[in-house]
C-alpha cells in the first residue's frame, strides 16, 4: 500500500526546518538550519533577526528535505506548517512559504500546532507508542501536564502558575554567567555539581497537586547569588587579588550574560548551585507527573518540548517512573530541539482527522494548545 | 509573456496578472493589514479570473523592498514557494521604482515618499523618458530634508506620491522651491499593475532572481543590530 507522505516546515523561533514524514512515524528527512550562532551575539534569540534568516534558508531547507527524501513535490500527499504558537514574524515565513507550496502543487495544506509537534517527537521515536498517554510538556513557553487522549486530543491537567520551567532555566543560566542558550548549557555545568549542595524550595499549590511554579526557586537562586556577589565585590574593593581568584572578567562583560563567581563565601560552587537549582525544577516535573499518572491509572508516561533533552529530567523521569511500573517515553535528543519532523509527524494524524486548513491561514503567536 | 505580479510591502495588498500590452486582472486592497490572511486567495483569484496556470506564467514579480519587513517577508515567502514549484524565475523590483511607475506618463520628476518612521523617509528620484525608467536618485533611506534639497537642486517640476505625503505634507510644502503637485489617492499607493509594467523590462533585461536568491532589500538593519553597532562604535572611541 502506497504511504502517507508530508513535506512539513517549522520557522516559529530560531531554527528554520523541513522534513519529510511516511505515515507519521518514518523520518525520511530532516533538515535543520540553525540560527544559534548568530543570536549568541545578541544573548537571545533577536525576532527581526531571526525572521530575516528564515526567508534566506527557507526554500535551500524545503529544497534539502525533497532531495534528501529522494522525493519531487508530486509524490508529496500534503503540505503541513507550524502555525502556533512562536514568533510572529517568524512564523509568517514558515506560513506564507508552506501555503505558496501547498497552492502551487496542488496539494492540501495542514496547519499544526508548534507544541503538538513536540508530543509527536514521541511517535517518531517509539513505533509502539499509541495514545492514551499521559505526557508532561516542558520548553521555554509551556509546562503542561496533559492527558493525549487520542490523536490531536489533549486534556491540560496541570500547568505552571509563572515562569515556563526552561524560562526559568534560561533566566537561571543567563544570571550565572552562561548566556544563551541557557537549557544545554546549564545541564552540562549541573553534571559537574552536587545536586544536593543547596536545597532550593520545591514550590506546591494548594488545591492544585499537578501544578507548578518556578518563580519561587527562580526568586532562591536569584537571591543567593546576589548576596554572594556583594560578599565578593566587598572583599575585592580591599584586596583586587580576590577578583582574580574568584574569576571576575577585567574587560567588559559580553552581551546577555551577567559576572558570576566561579566559587561562593561557603566553598560551594557555581556547578554546585547549577545541579541544585536543576534537581529543584527537576524534582517537582518528575514527582507531580508520575502522581498524576498514579492518580488516572496511566502506565504510559512521555516527555515532550525542548526541555525533554535535559539528561536530568530523562534520568529521573526513568527512574522515578519505572519505580512506579510506568513505561517511559522520551524522543530523540535531535527531535526534542525544534523540528520539521515531528510537525510532519503530528499533521499525518490531523490529514487522518480530515482537518486541512484553506489559504487564509495565518500565523497565531499565542495559539492555545488543543486549539483548531 | 505573462507575469503574476505580488505587492504587499505596504498598507495595500495588490496582486495582477500582466502581459507585454495588457493589465488582464489586477486586485488590490488597501484595508487593514492582514496580508497573511488575504495575499495568497487574492492570488488565486486573479489566476481564476484569467483562466492563468503556473505553467503559462513566463516569470512571477515582487515589490521587493523596502516596506513594512513583515510585508516584505510575506510577499517574499509567497512568491518564493509559487517560483519553486512552478519553477519560474523571480523578477525582484525596487519598491520605490514600482511607485515611481504609477507616473510612467509623467514629464517632470517622480519622487515617491515612504513613511520609514524615526524622521525617515523611503525615498527616490525619478523620470520617464520615452516609457524608460531612470533614477536621478535610486531608492533610499534618508531624511525628508536631504530629498527636498536634491528635488530642488533638479529645478523641475515634480509630483510626489506614496504613503509619507500624508504625514510630511506642510514639510513638503515648506521646503520646495520648484513647481510640485501631490498625486490624487487612486495612483499615490502601491499597485501591482505597475508592478508588472516595469516587471515586463526587467524579465527582457533578464534580471531575474531564483527562488533561493530572493531577499527583500529593507534598507535597514534590525533594531538589535544597530544598537549592537552603536554600542561597538562607543567601545572603539573609548
Amino acid at each position: 500500500m502506497k504511504g502517507t507522505y508530508i513535506l512539513a516546515i517549522e520557522s516559529s523561533c530560531d531554527e528554520t526546518a523541513a522534513a519529510v514524514v511516511k505515515n507519521g512515524r518514518e523520518v525520511l528527512s530532516n533538515v535543520i538550519s540553525s540560527q544559534i550562532a548568530l543570536h549568541t551575539l545578541y544573548g537571545g534569540v533577536v525576532p527581526e533577526i531571526a525572521s530575516r534568516k528564515h526567508i534566506e534558508k527557507v526554500i535551500p531547507v524545503v529544497q534539502e528535505a525533497l532531495s534528501g527524501a529522494r522525493m519531487s513535490i508530486d509524490e508529496i500527499d500534503a503540505v503541513a506548517v507550524t502555525y502556533g504558537p512562536g514568533l510572529v514574524g517568524c512564523l509568517l515565513v514558515g506560513v506564507g512559504t508552506a501555503k505558496a507550496i501547498a497552492y502551487a502543487a496542488q496539494k492540501p495544506l495542514i496547519g499544526v500546532h508548534h507544541i503538538e509537534g513536540h508530543v509527536a517527537a514521541n511517535y517518531i521515536c517509539h513505533p509502539d507508542l499509541e495514545p492514551p498517554f499521559l505526557c508532561l510538556i516542558v520548553s521555554g513557553g509551556h509546562t503542561h501536564i496533559v492527558v493525549v487522549e487520542d490523536y490531536g486530543t489533549y486534556r491540560i491537567i496541570g500547568r505552571t502558575h509563572d515562569d515556563a520551567a526552561g524560562e526559568a532555566f534560561d533566566k537561571i543560566a543567563r544570571a550565572i554567567g552562561l548566556g544563551y542558550p541557557g537549557g544545554p548549557k546549564l545541564d552540562k555545568l549541573a553534571k559537574e555539581g552536587n545536586p544536593d549542595a543547596i536545597a532550593f524550595p520545591r514550590a506546591h499549590i494548594d488545591g492544585c497537586p499537578y501544578d507548578f511554579s518556578f518563580s519561587g526557586v527562580k526568586s532562591a537562586v536569584l537571591n543567593y547569588l546576589n548576596t554572594e556577589k556583594m560578599k565578593v565585590r566587598d572583599a575585592a574593593s580591599k584586596d583586587t587579588e580576590v577578583l582574580q581568584r574568584h574569576g571576575v572578567p577585567t574587560g567588559g562583560d559580553a552581551e546577555g550574560t551577567e559576572f558570576c563567581p566561579d566559587v561562593f563565601s561557603d566553598g560551594i560552587t557555581k556547578a554546585d548551585l547549577a545541579a541544585s537549582f536543576q534537581a529543584s525544577v527537576v524534582d517537582v516535573l518528575v514527582t507531580r507527573t508520575i502522581a498524576a499518572a498514579d492518580a488516572l491509572g496511566m502506565d504510559k508516561v512521555a516527555i515532550a518540548g525542548g526541555v525533554a533533552c535535559n539528561s536530568a529530567l530523562r534520568a529521573k523521569m526513568r527512574e522515578v517512573g519505572e519505580a512506579a511500573g510506568k513505561k517511559i517515553y522520551y524522543p530523540d535528543p535531535i527531535l526534542c530541539t525544534d523540528n520539521a519532523a515531528m510537525i510532519g509527524s503530528a499533521a499525518y494524524y490531523e490529514y487522518l482527522a480530515g482537518h486541512t486548513a484553506d489559504w487564509t491561514l495565518n500565523a497565531v503567536p499565542n495559539l492555545k494548545l488543543g486549539e483548531r | 509573456m505573462k507575469i503574476l505580479a505580488v505587492d504587499s510591502s505596504g498598507q495595500v495588498a495588490s496582486v495582477a496578472i500582466v502581459t507585454d500590452d495588457a493589465v488582464l486582472a489586477e486586485y488590490s486592497v488597501n484595508y487593514k493589514k492582514t496580508h497573511s490572511q488575504t495575499l495568497l486567495p487574492m492570488v488565486e483569484e486573479v489566476m481564476k479570473m484569467t483562466g492563468t496556470e503556473g505553467k503559462d506564467l513566463d516569470a512571477v514579480a515582487v515589490t521587493n523592498g523596502p516596506g513594512s519587513y513583515t510585508g516584505l517577508r510575506i510577499g517574499s515567502s509567497t512568491v518564493k514557494g509559487l517560483a519553486l514549484i512552478w519553477d519560474k524565475p523571480i523578477i525582484p523590483v525596487p519598491t520605490v521604482d514600482t511607485l515611481a511607475a504609477n507616473y510612467a506618463d509623467y514629464g517632470g520628476l517622480i519622487c515617491p515618499l515612504m513613511d520609514a518612521r524615526r524622521g525617515q523617509v523611503y525615498t527616490g528620484l525619478y523620470r520617464f523618458t520615452d516609457g524608460k525608467l531612470t533614477a536621478v536618485v535610486p531608492q533610499v533611506c534618508t531624511l525628508l530634508d536631504d530629498i527636498l534639497a536634491k528635488v530642488n537642486e533638479c529645478g523641475e517640476d515634480v509630483i510626489f506620491l506614496g504613503d509619507g505625503v500624508p504625514v510630511h505634507r506642510q514639510a513638503i510644502a515648506a521646503g520646495v522651491s520648484v513647481p510640485y503637485t501631490f498625486a490624487p489617492m487612486h495612483r499615490s499607493v502601491q499597485s501591482a499593475a505597475s508592478l508588472g509594467y516595469l516587471a515586463c523590462t526587467y524579465l527582457r533585461e533578464g534580471k531575474t532572481v531564483t527562488a533561493t536568491e530572493l531577499v527583500p532589500e529593507y534598507l535597514r538593519l534590525s533594531q538589535a543590530e544597530r544598537e549592537r553597532e552603536e554600542r561597538l562604535e562607543h567601545r572603539n572611541d573609548d
